[in-house]
């Protein structure tokens, strides 16, 4: 994707950073934030909706904590580089595989799985060393420690 | 009020399931739109607030706001940066590592000895993987991890990304499918 960074204007960036937590919850939040902006209600909604069309915002809307309940792990796999695209297509086709990256490293392919229950993640996990030949890591999450305030966007 | 009692009692019901897939794709771009939602719901614009306020204090929503996308924005490096952190004190790191605005994410994970020795995982945007570089030096510095074992671990090709939608249903069917219970 394009990096639309420098189609934006101030306003635009002003819209991006400042509301990222604590959205107005009040039946007109929009013109809140238009107050706040020192602007009109249906400006705040225009630009918005370009920046979601162009991809700069995702939404406006929840981020969730993650795994409130049922299961997920992390995975990776040391799979030989000329095996790489074939074991990659392999995780991906699994509906319970959501990530799956290549990184730099002797573990070169990481994957996040999500089931209903542990269970269901032992019997991918299961599946994909028996069709591999290869023993993922299986790294669960633990405790959560980021504090989300939104990212702080660096607009120098 | 009967509904907050309600809910911290139970965790998430029926009707905030409902609720937050209806603004997975985020808030509709109009006026009001709460009302808007309360609408498709059949609830009225007032318990939808009441609502979304809730699943802020109890932690299941972390944010609510304007979410950016990075990469679009110009942060096109991402790495994974591992650390091994001593057990007694990884606890302290990760608090203090997850509160700093370059981490995106921070979570303990276990060792798989003798093949993985790293314990705590964040993510780490920049502009470039310089800019990442300079942050996990810094970081370093900062949080005086010098004696803590890293690697940084960029990402070079993304074969399955799953839409923020697919995710978030995925994560409610798992919450509903395991009951209310909290």
């Amino acid at each position: 994707m394009n990096n639309i960074r420098p189609l934006l204007s101030d306003f635009d960036r002003r819209l991006l950073d400042e509301f990222q937590r604590d959205f107005p919850l009040e039946p007109r939040p929009f013109a809140r934030i238009a107050e706040e902006l020192g602007t009109t209600e249906s400006k705040v909604l225009d630009r918005l909706g370009y920046l979601k069309r162009y991809g700069a915002l995702s939404r406006v809307g929840a981020v969730l904590r993650p795994n409130q309940v049922g299961a997920s792990t992390l995975a990776a796999l040391a799979v030989p580089p000329d095996e790489l695209e074939s074991v990659a297509a392999l995780v991906s086709a699994y509906p319970e595989v959501n990530h799956n990256y290549e990184r730099d490293h002797a573990y070169n392919l990481w994957f996040v799985l999500t089931a209903s229950d542990r269970a269901g993640i032992d019997r991918v996990l299961e599946a994909i060393a028996e069709r591999t030949g290869l023993q993922p890591l299986d790294l669960p999450m633990l405790d959560d420690f980021h504090i989300d305030l939104g990212f702080a966007l660096q607009w120098a | 009020m009967g509904l907050k009692d309600a809910q911290t009692r139970r965790g998430v019901d029926a009707t905030d399931v409902a609720l937050l897939q209806s603004i997975e794709d985020g808030l509709p771009l109009v006026t009001d739109p709460y009302r808007e939602i309360g609408r498709r719901l059949g609830l009225s614009e007032g318990e939808v607030m009441a609502r979304l306020w809730l699943l802020q204090s109890s932690g299941i929503i972390k944010r609510f706001g304007v979410v950016v996308r990075h990469r679009e924005l110009g942060y096109r490096a991402n790495a994974m940066v591992v650390w091994d952190i001593r057990d007694e004190d990884v606890s302290e790191s990760g608090a203090r590592l997850g509160s700093q605005d370059c981490v995106t994410l921070c979570y303990r994970r276990p060792r798989r000895l003798p093949q993985w020795r790293y314990n705590l995982f964040t993510m780490i945007h920049g502009r470039d993987r310089e800019a990442v570089l300079r942050h996990v030096d810094r970081l370093i510095e900062k949080l005086e991890l010098h004696d803590a074992p890293h690697e940084v671990l960029f990402s070079r090709r993304r074969f399955k990304k799953r839409g923020a939608r697919y995710s978030t249903e995925k994560a409610i069917a798992v919450i509903t499918s395991s009951g209310r219970g909290s």
